[in-house]
């Protein structure tokens, strides 16, 4: 099974390298159909008279939400199909979503706009129960009007040999 | 919502009350519209069937979502998620019951701030932990 890398050198240049910024409006009418959606009817979200006496003064987003456009680094467009691309080349075309995790600086408000930034910001492969597969890290970093960073977000994908 | 949980009121070992989610192929045709995640194997059972797939899956972020809420209706408004990790290990299917679950496996005060850390997990009607994670937040001290 250790026949050397897949990392082709045309994957690893794929580190590092950024989305175009995507500009998202936090809407509250958009955070109330994410929260119909999910069904989460929690006042702090969607009831701006009840959240008006709350500890941030009004609504927020249930973390996790980012307006709109609610996702700016779609893995079937830009860099990140790139990667898949590359991953398909060198033998890995399954793809699988890995996963997810959010980091939670600021709470986000309607009305505020989010600039969010995403990069390749590591490519490894690790050998598993079904064979080696390669993993592709999107960090994305998600900063409001005032120049705050509110939140990062990095999700996994995984290309596979089938 | 209900009453405020506190710093105090909790240990290692104490279990998030479940959140029980049963989505349909309806909640997975909204979430993709809220979320703009158009992908059709989460809507069309003859495309996700062409991809391999048994049939139409639940979207792994609407699930993420739903650890989300698990971890907001628990601490309330006076909490603060800071950090939440959702793997994906497995399918879910729409029509079949998802049970988000945690437990709490660490608590410490740090710069006059109260954390409390849980892992948390989805599991379906076969006791699959479809989707482990784990998750930080902070408390409200009564101290």
């Amino acid at each position: 099974m250790s026949e050397g890398s897949a990392i082709t050198d045309s994957i690893r240049a794929m580190i590092g390298v950024m989305a175009d910024p995507v500009v998202m409006e936090v809407e509250a009418g958009a955070i109330k159909r994410f929260c119909q959606a999910v069904g989460d009817s929690n006042p702090l979200f969607i009831d701006a008279e009840h959240a008006k006496n709350g500890p941030h003064g009004g609504v927020i987003c249930p973390p996790g939400f980012f307006g709109w456009p609610a996702k700016p680094a779609p893995m079937f467009s830009g860099p990140m199909a790139s990667m898949m691309g590359e991953f398909a080349k060198a033998g890995f075309p399954g793809v699988l979503d890995g996963g997810i995790d959010f980091e939670f600086f600021q709470p986000i408000h309607p009305g505020d706009v989010l600039v969010s930034s995403a990069k390749i910001a590591d490519i490894y492969e690790r050998e598993g129960k079904t064979g080696k597969s390669l993993f592709g890290v999107i960090e994305t970093t998600y900063t409001n009007q005032n120049g705050d960073v509110v939140a990062r977000g990095r999700m996994t994908l995984i290309g596979r040999q089938s | 919502m209900s009453k405020q949980l506190y710093y105090e009121d909790v240990e290692v070992g104490t279990e998030l009350p479940p959140l029980v989610k049963s989505p349909s192929s309806q909640q997975l045709v909204k979430w993709a519209g809220a979320s703009g995640d158009y992908y059709q194997i989460h809507y069309d059972k003859d495309f996700a069937q062409g991809t391999g797939l048994p049939g139409i899956i639940v979207h792994g972020r609407l699930r993420a979502s739903f650890m989300v809420q698990l971890m907001t209706d628990w601490i309330g408004e006076g909490g603060t998620l800071k950090k939440i990790s959702c793997q994906q290990r497995g399918m879910d299917f729409p029509g079949e019951q998802l049970v988000c679950k945690g437990k709490v496996t660490k608590k410490y005060a740090e710069n006059g701030e109260h954390f409390v850390e849980c892992d948390i997990w989805a599991e379906n009607p076969r006791g699959e932990k479809t989707a482990p994670g784990s998750a930080v937040v902070t408390l409200p001290s009564r101290g």
